[in-house]
């Protein structure tokens, strides 16, 4: 099925839906890697009007990777709700944005489980930032484990406390820095230097202990291969929160060494243990445009359609936390500020409208055009369009994977400036602690002997 | 006993404990992580000086010879993978072949500066071969395979300037690869990371390096399946790999 559109006199021809998405696609390098993206701005603009006049039953009728070689395809088509449809089926792509602009917070909600991530995907291509803000700030995602993350006015921080070689008085101390600055609402969670069952079994104890010892209405997470976290499970270690990294084609997870069938697997061993105190969102995912093309598995579809198609993945698993890590990639994927910034609200759009609690890794490498600039930019937008969550590391500076974030400071910045406070059981433990991040000493409340650190 | 927060550096590297201005960061550690930054970037996009890496292997008795890879300039190199793991075709063609068994090549990678400063004295430190040393300017890793090919190795050892962070921008790492050929894989290779005083010091790589080549050469393979007994299975990234 091919599509036509003619602007200023020229015919483009676009031959099948996915490289009509591709060529809607704003600009970025990853696209343009993969020889998919659009050869002139006019192209794009055609490409654009063409998507605009598309029936979304177009879309779902037409899967982008077919429905028999790939399992997060029959995910999609599977789990696709008519009736939460109805409301938008005989709608185009530039209908629904106009649909999306109107909706109020109701209407989003009713509407996410008749939207998929190609439906998605496509309609924010047509959308300026402005737009991808202010519908996403109107979606509500409400998750809990032991604490309520996702409502309205609220704000919260992954505490990423990671070390080069996972010693665990170093992750602790950073962990205290962050709990100091407010951060760990949403999770305190490490990435290990090394994936091994015996050093993820060492950092869940720790951390486990950490929060017992002060009490902290929060969950603990590391990062490890979801393997590894099944072993630890077996061997009796705290697991608070089942990780992995997650994309949105079958080959592509398969890259990963996952499955749908190997999540559901994890999912069902992390809620065995029943650990979540107030609700039994169990698994926390990270996604990041590019990583389909990375692996070679992306079948010619976009970064950002297959980005979103990694949503339908996570939300088949009730997550407590999603987030894209943005800029992480490189710049042969996302090459500056620019098309991360864009990434970063279009990730953050598409996953809160598909229903997840979604965070961003605001972020770059060191062989990216972008600085700290760029982030503050991105972190303030984001702060506009209700992100649920984003991370805290010391200062920024990941000493273990070698690339900036956000740091503990960051998000105090962005609590303050719009008027975010963090999950009301850890703002009630932190008033209850009498921490104060302005003073230069931690109360006997949270002194760093009561976790050995003297 | 203390509850100063300062003394939370005993513990770590991280920058804990910055003390606040408002919500930001006190003037000096704002600006110290600016210039970490810049050395960063300066190490990405400083060019290599293969004259003076000539010269330095030529001080120890080595001979080199330089290459290019097809990525003309560090835009395309950070912009085109692909590019920067083929060699030109003009340089292909002058590569001497069938010397030696093991075949160094020094790639400038994201930091030339590291190969600069570690890679003549690694290879002084490792047993001599009678090929020539191959430098490659805009290489990434794979490139290694490309030049391996063309020459005849047996293997090849490719040493290239890591990703810099803010701690290190001169960090270098080996990639060692038998039988290389264009396509081999990732998982065909065996690496050993952050080489440099701070980290792995030179001597350490150099056994480490020794000790994968020995045992290289007695399975005749590189790769997953060759594990290096000295040290744990390096994580596959947490995040996105």
């Amino acid at each position: 099925m091919a599509f036509r559109h003619t602007l200023s006199g020229t015919a483009y021809v676009f031959d099948d839906i996915a490289t009509l998405l591709a060529r809607a696609t704003p600009f970025r390098s990853g696209d343009a890697l993969a020889g998919l993206a659009a050869g002139s701005a006019a192209e794009r603009v055609a490409a654009q009007m063409a998507l605009a006049d598309l029936p979304l039953t177009t879309i779902l009728d037409n899967p982008v990777i077919p429905y028999e070689t790939d399992e997060v395809t029959r995910l999609i088509q599977d789990s696709h709700d008519q009736a939460a449809f109805a409301p938008i089926a005989s709608l185009t792509v530039g209908a629904l944005r106009e649909f999306l602009l109107m909706a109020d917070s109701a209407a989003l909600t009713a509407l996410r489980p008749g939207l998929t991530p190609e439906i998605v995907a496509a309609v924010s291509k047509i959308m300026r930032l402005q737009d991808l803000i202010a519908v996403a700030a109107k979606c509500r995602v409400v998750t809990r484990f032991r604490n309520t993350i996702g409502l309205p006015g609220r704000l919260s921080v992954r505490l990423q406390p990671n070390h080069p070689t996972d010693d665990p008085l170093g992750v602790a101390a950073s962990t205290l820095d962050g709990l100091l600055l407010g951060a760990g609402d949403a999770v305190i969670g490490v990435n290990p230097a090394t994936d091994n069952v015996d050093a993820t079994c060492t950092l869940l104890t720790m951390l486990d202990a950490v929060r017992e010892r002060y009490a902290i209405p929060t969950q603990t997470c590391v990062l490890a291969h979801v393997t590894t976290t099944l072993r630890a499970i077996e061997r009796g270690a705290p697991v608070d929160l089942v990780f992995q990294s997650i994309a949105g084609t079958q080959a592509a997870n398969d890259s990963f060494g996952v499955s749908l069938a190997l999540l559901r697997e994890a999912r069902d061993a992390a809620l065995s243990l029943r650990r979540g105190t107030i609700g039994d969102n169990a698994m926390y995912f990270e996604t990041g445009q590019g990583s389909a093309l990375s692996a070679n598995a992306h079948h010619g579809v976009d970064q950002q359609t297959v980005e979103a198609r990694a949503y339908a993945v996570a939300r088949a698993f009730a997550p407590l936390l999603v987030n894209t890590v943005v800029g992480f990639i490189g710049p042969e994927y996302l090459y500056d500020g620019k098309q991360i910034a864009r990434a970063g609200l279009e990730d953050h759009f598409c996953g809160k409208l598909l229903g997840l609690p979604m965070g961003v890794d605001v972020c770059y490498t060191n062989h990216a055009e972008a600085d700290q600039d760029d982030m503050d930019s991105l972190l303030t937008l984001l702060g506009a369009a209700g992100v649920t969550y984003i991370m805290g590391v010391p200062g920024a500076d990941d000493i273990m994977l070698s690339y900036q974030s956000t740091s503990f400071h960051d998000a105090l910045y962005l609590r303050d400036l719009m008027r975010l406070r963090p999950a009301p059981e850890f703002e009630a433990w932190l008033n209850r602690m009498g921490i104060d991040s302005a003073a230069g000493q931690f109360p006997p409340t949270l002194s760093p002997a009561l976790i050995g650190l003297g | 006993m203390t509850n100063a927060v300062s003394m939370l550096r005993r513990f770590t590297a991280a920058r804990v404990a910055l003390g606040r201005a408002g919500n930001g960061l006190p003037t000096q550690a704002h600006l110290a992580f600016q210039a970490a930054h810049a050395a960063a970037r300066d190490a990405v996009h400083a060019p290599l000086d293969t004259a003076a890496l000539q010269a330095a292997f030529s001080a120890i008795g080595i001979d080199s010879v330089v290459t290019h890879s097809l990525a003309p300039d560090r835009r395309t190199y950070l912009l085109r993978p692909d590019l920067g793991r083929r060699l030109r075709d003009s340089d292909r063609d002058a590569l001497p072949s069938g010397l030696g068994e093991v075949v160094f090549v020094v790639c400038d990678g994201l930091s030339a500066v590291a190969v600069q400063r570690h890679a003549a004295p690694l290879i002084a430190a490792m047993a001599r071969s009678a090929a020539p040393v191959v430098i490659a300017e805009q290489g990434r890793v794979a490139l290694g395979d490309d030049i391996g090919a063309a020459m005849g190795a047996a293997a090849v050892a490719v040493l290239i300037g890591e990703r810099p962070g803010l701690t290190a921008a001169d960090s270098m790492g080996v990639y060692l690869t038998w039988h290389p050929a264009i396509g081999r894989t990732d998982a065909e290779r065996n690496c050993i990371s952050n080489i440099r005083p701070e980290g792995l010091p030179i001597a350490a790589a150099a056994a480490k390096l020794t000790w994968l080549i020995t045992a290289m050469q007695h399975m005749r393979l590189t790769g997953v399946a060759l594990k290096d007994e000295q040290d744990s299975t390096p994580a596959q990234s947490a995040l996105l790999n």
